[in-house]
């Protein structure tokens, strides 16, 4: 079991760079990406410790990543920890969908970009599916566990439930089960 | 075009989505729609359509779209007061509910509420990752595409940034799709 870095441990710099990293890179999806730099590259956090805070993430309304980077920042530098880890988050994201969208506006055409926007989809659907693999794995090897992640995906995925009624009705049971199983 | 009303029309409609959006924004995008285009009538819907492509190219969660959204309505304050006001509030909550959690970091029903939601997330992840490659997947090629990607993304350490560059490649020599 791994012990998350302390708070001292990550400057304001560090944690700006950190975000703006996985701001910049996320063509077609940033969950991969804070996987890869906040558990591999720079290990502020464990597979575990980013579901949980993904699991709040979730819970509360917008975006998960986001929500991540200001419950991160906040961990490290309170209030303003979280201003910085958003404001790395989001920099390169704003400057570039202006940039993208003046050029579009005087040169390019959408239906030029259509082609590698389906390709970069296609890359970040594996990458999804492969970040979820390896959060999976750190998952506990319960019963109940598999029970519920199975049921979320089909509730989702095959049955097409609204992610509400799908919240309302499997949070409460897990987090009981979770609170029963607790030594 | 009004800028000063579209402003404010722009921050109350974000505001609001900031705080309904639970899961994302990419589930209140229907109501934006509907908003932006029939409601206050900013755009049509193929602009709308337009802007999503864009975003969609742009790297970043995604808030992005309402960057552009407000971008379209009002320049660049609009892209920064949209932006802003989607990410706010959902923000300030976000905090709030950190803090609680740290405070209370060693309670049985924190470590309960974490371990159970857990598997919940990870069913979560799987299915947006199932939904993004049905959405992808248009012919074998781009199914191979996933299929590759995952594979190498799991077997080996190579830097995803390749992975996209490639996928781009593949969709501008008309390889996908």
């Amino acid at each position: 079991m791994s012990v998350g870095p302390s708070a001292s441990s990550v400057s304001r710099t560090e944690l700006f760079l950190g975000f703006f990293e996985i701001g910049v890179l996320g063509f077609g999806g940033v969950l991969p990406w804070a996987r890869r730099i906040l558990v591999e590259k720079r290990g502020w956090l464990t597979d575990a410790e980013l579901t949980e805070l993904l699991s709040m993430g979730q819970m509360l309304p917008g975006p998960n990543v986001t929500n991540v980077s200001i419950m991160l920042g906040a961990r490290y530098h309170g209030p303003i920890g979280s201003v910085i880890a958003v404001c790395g988050l989001m920099s390169a994201p704003f400057v570039i969908v202006l940039a993208l969208a003046t050029l579009h506006d005087r040169y390019l055409d959408v239906a030029a970009i259509r082609g590698p926007i389906r390709g970069v989809g296609a890359v970040a659907a594996g990458l999804v599916l492969s970040t979820a693999l390896k959060l999976a794995m750190a998952l506990p090897k319960r019963w109940w566990v598999a029970v519920l992640a199975a049921l979320t995906f089909g509730a989702v995925a095959v049955w097409s439930v609204p992610l509400v009624f799908v919240l309302l009705a499997l949070a409460p049971v897990a987090v009981f089960i979770a609170w029963r199983s607790a030594p | 075009m009004k800028p000063g009303i579209s402003l404010v029309d722009l921050v109350l409609l974000f505001t609001l989505t900031s705080l309904l959006a639970v899961g994302g924004v990419t589930a209140a995008l229907p109501d934006i729609h509907r908003q932006v285009v029939d409601v206050h009538g900013w755009m049509t819907s193929a602009e709308f359509a337009e802007l999503f492509a864009i975003a969609q190219a742009a790297p970043g969660p995604n808030v992005i779209i309402a960057t552009l959204i407000g971008w379209k309505v009002a320049g660049f304050w609009g892209a920064l007061a949209a932006t802003v006001a989607l990410c706010l509030p959902s923000s300030v909550l976000a905090y709030t509910m950190s803090r609680v959690s740290m405070r209370h970091e060693k309670k049985k029903w924190n470590v309960a509420i974490k371990s159970g939601l857990a598997p919940i997330t990870i069913g979560l992840i799987t299915a947006s990752g199932a939904l993004l490659t049905k959405a992808a997947v248009q012919s074998w090629a781009s199914a191979v595409v996933v299929l590759v990607t995952l594979a190498l993304s799991l077997t080996t350490k190579v830097n995803p940034i390749w992975l996209l560059v490639c996928g781009g490649l593949c969709g501008v020599f008309g390889l996908v799709g």
